[in-house]
């Protein structure tokens, strides 16, 4: 089963490398991780995807739960909650058949050309990974020259905060 | 105005106030200041060690045998990475030792910078936590953390890694009383409803098992643990870190479990219906298959650390705390609550536990015409058993004799590395041991060829006047490794015959210490009292002991409790 697990992090040197270490050193899978820093300058909020099944996913936030830099952690996957993505895709589009085709997909997908050059479009797209991944799909692998994602991140729906 | 004072005054300040009275350490460049500001003082005794690596084995045995932190203080680089073993040694024990190590100015971090190496990088995966130390006016309040995480929840190694311009550069001197980490708060109550679930289930059990660990040790429990146990008359084993939880004379005791255990440990812990497990950790070594691992039971588990709990094995009760604290609120429970255990099922159980116990599994050829093992181990316990001592051990078949025949009836008694198995953490070990306490007799039971991993510690144990007994059950071979090699590779003895082996006689001697050799069985006796009745003295005792001798029982990788090699 598909995780996400949020968690507030010191915003220490070091802090980043122990997450990762730990995910490597006990053989769980990353599938995406972000990290950035809060409105709590001594805090970063780090939100990774993985998979497992639930003796797996117990273990890996037990062992996160242990590392000092670890403040505090959530399973978002347990509860209602919103997971959003964002994508800068740089495409091909040099003929202006393509590029209205183009266009139209944009729209459909709720996404904005950022670039133009005479070749190519920079767009980019916010959603669920899936809903990237269908945008990606519909473009067609061989119009696109570029793909950058920040991989997954979110937050709990209702009132519910991961704060201290 | 108050006084600014160096990072390397600050660092012997703030070890005053911790109370530190022994350092272990090896000295080097980036470390210099520290060294200059310990050697104008004269609380903080500094043990100066022949390898880094045994600072922190010294410093382990120090912890263990005392419940004390040990503390560690090497240069950077080569210094640093010689200790590594011994920090993921006490990581993997969870050793309360803090370690200092050095490191280049920290301009010229990430240089490349003559003996730099990644302290913390390196470290990382193998320590409770670590810091590095960029601002002089951090030091006090990270050394105060440091000793705070260390000593703490499920203590651990803690490394401070400490830039050599820090050590320098000057800052008024405070050292914070306490420390509080937002993110750092073991739980030490378990949870009372969790208590109040697991004494119902101990009293019903009509097959009850009680299997402790390290944990025991570590929290000081011993005494909570024999309380319960004997108000319950349940049957008590121990883990390889465990022994001395529980005493090893009382009849309730059935021995040590797992690949090595007992017959009757091992096969009570298949066939109990309730297994109350305690500040152990299910390791593999312990339940063998875990497919088959208890498979009758109800398993009640009570540890500090929440991760260590259905992690191999998957517990009906889980309990977080302090096991000290838990078991205390059992044994209040058990008390008010009137009731007690099915007597008639428990005559039973017991009944069926002195059966196994019948098949006397530790029997061995006491006619031999060469020394067993085994026996050097029962006449060490018979001349040593009323005595204050300690004993330490390296790793390899004499470790499991040790375990299987030395009865320890009080904890933090028997010393061994039991998580990462490190061959050579034995005699340094047994030096931290001797300087806790040095008044006690401190033997360390070794193979000739685990010895030779450390065995320039013979040096230190010279200069600091370390009176150890070392007991060496010579095999002349790799005896675990020759074991597996006669099991599961046809006898093909690949590379586990020791050649060349030295006169260890002669080398003791070298090194300014007692050395004796035992070549027969009637000798062993005597030679044993010559040695313990010279009090002052070092003496390497080197026992020529049967090459051939395996240890049983055995259960091989991947088989389950109950399918034992027996003698
Ligand atoms: C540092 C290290 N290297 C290798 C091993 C693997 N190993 C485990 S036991 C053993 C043999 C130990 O031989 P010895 O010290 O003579 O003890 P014996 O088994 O003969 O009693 C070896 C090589 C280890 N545990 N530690």
């Amino acid at each position: 089963m598909r995780h996400i697990i949020s968690m507030l992090l010191e915003n220490e040197a070091g802090a980043l490398a122990r997450v990762a270490g730990l995910f490597s050193a006990r053989g769980y899978n990353i599938e995406s991780l972000t990290v950035a820093p809060t409105e709590d300058p001594s805090l970063s909020r780090l939100t990774l995807v993985t998979s497992g099944n639930d003796e797996i996913i117990e273990q890996i936030t037990k062992q996160l739960n242990k590392l000092i830099d670890v403040v505090k952690l959530v399973d978002l996957t347990e509860g209602a909650h919103i997971e959003r993505e964002m994508m800068l895709v740089k495409v091909r589009a040099a003929e202006s058949e393509a590029r209205a085709e183009l266009k139209r997909l944009v729209d459909i997908f709720r996404g904005r050309i950022i670039d133009v050059t005479e070749r190519t479009y920079t767009i980019e797209m916010t959603g669920t990974g899936d809903k990237l991944d269908a945008f990606i799909d519909a473009v067609g692998r061989r119009a696109i020259l570029e793909v950058v994602r920040t991989g997954v991140s979110g937050i709990a729906r209702g009132e519910k905060a991961l704060r201290l | 105005m108050t006084v600014e004072l160096t990072g390397a005054e600050i660092f012997v300040r703030c070890l005053q106030e911790e109370g530190v009275e022994h350092v272990f350490g090896y000295p080097g460049g980036a470390v210099l200041h520290i060294y200059d500001a310990l050697y104008q003082q004269d609380r903080i005794k500094h043990v100066l060690v022949r390898h880094e690596q045994a600072a922190v084995h010294a410093a382990e045995g120090y912890a263990k045998s005392s419940g004390r932190p040990g503390v560690v203080l090497v240069t950077s680089g080569p210094g640093a990475t010689n200790a590594v073993t011994g920090i993921a040694d006490a990581y993997m024990d969870s050793v309360p030792v803090v370690v200092f190590t050095g490191q280049v100015p920290v301009h010229l971090i990430g240089n490349d910078a003559f003996q730099e190496v990644d302290t913390i990088g390196i470290t990382r995966p193998c320590v409770k936590h670590n810091f590095l130390v960029k601002d002089v006016r951090e030091l006090a309040v990270t050394i105060r953390k440091a000793f705070y995480i260390a000593t703490s929840g499920r203590p651990g190694p803690v490394v401070v890694d400490i830039p050599k311009d820090v050590t320098a550069k000057k800052a008024p001197f405070h050292y914070p009383e306490r420390v509080s980490l937002r993110s750092y708060n073991p739980t030490l109550r378990g949870h009372p409803g969790q208590i109040r679930r697991a004494v119902d289930l101990i009293l019903s059990a009509k097959r009850p098992m009680i299997y402790t660990g390290g944990g025991v040790i570590l929290d000081d429990a011993a005494a909570e643990l024999t309380e319960f146990a004997r108000l319950l008359g349940f049957p008590v084993t121990n883990t390889l870190m465990g022994l001395g939880g529980y005493p090893a004379t009382d009849r309730q005791f059935v021995g040590m479990l797992g690949m090595h255990g007992t017959y009757e440990a091992n096969m009570a812990m298949h066939n109990c219906d309730v297994l109350v497990a305690i500040g152990a950790r299910f390791d593999d070594r312990v339940t063998g298959n875990v497919e088959k691992f208890c498979p009758h039971a109800r398993i009640i588990h009570v540890d500090i650390d929440p991760s260590s709990i259905s992690k191999n094995v998957k517990v009906d009760i889980p309990i977080v705390g302090s096991v000290r604290n838990v078991l205390r609120e059992m044994i209040k429970l058990i008390r008010e609550s009137g009731r007690a255990p099915d007597r008639a099922a428990l005559d039973a159980w017991w009944e069926q536990i002195e059966e196994w116990r019948a098949m006397d599994c530790l029997k061995y050829d006491r006619q031999a015409e060469v020394i067993k093992p085994q026996y050097v181990i029962e006449k060490l316990y018979e001349a040593t058993r009323d005595s204050d001592v300690y004993v330490t051990s390296d790793v390899g078949q004499h470790q499991m004799w040790t375990a299987q025949f030395y009865k320890f009836d009080r904890p933090r008694r028997w010393i061994n590395s039991g998580g990462l198995g490190t061959m050579g953490f034995g005699l340094p070990a047994a030096m931290g041991v001797q300087v806790a306490h040095p008044d006690a007799t401190v033997v360390c039971v070794t193979g000739e060829a685990s010895i030779q991993m450390c065995i320039q510690e013979l040096s230190t144990c010279r200069q600091h006047g370390l009176p150890l007994k070392i007991v060496l059950l010579n095999n002349r071979y790799m005896g675990m490794v020759r074991q597996w090699q006669e099991f599961f590779y046809q006898g093909r003895y690949a590379m586990s015959y020791m050649d060349a082996l030295p006169d260890f006689v002669a080398l003791a001697r070298a090194y300014g210490h007692v050395g004796m050799r035992i070549d027969r069985p009637q000798d062993v006796e005597s030679a044993l009292r010559e040695a313990l009745a010279m009090k002052d003295r070092l003496v390497f005792l080197d026992f020529q002991t049967d090459p051939a001798e395996n240890v049983y029982p055995m259960i091989p990788a991947g088989a389950g409790q109950n399918e034992m090699i027996l003698v």
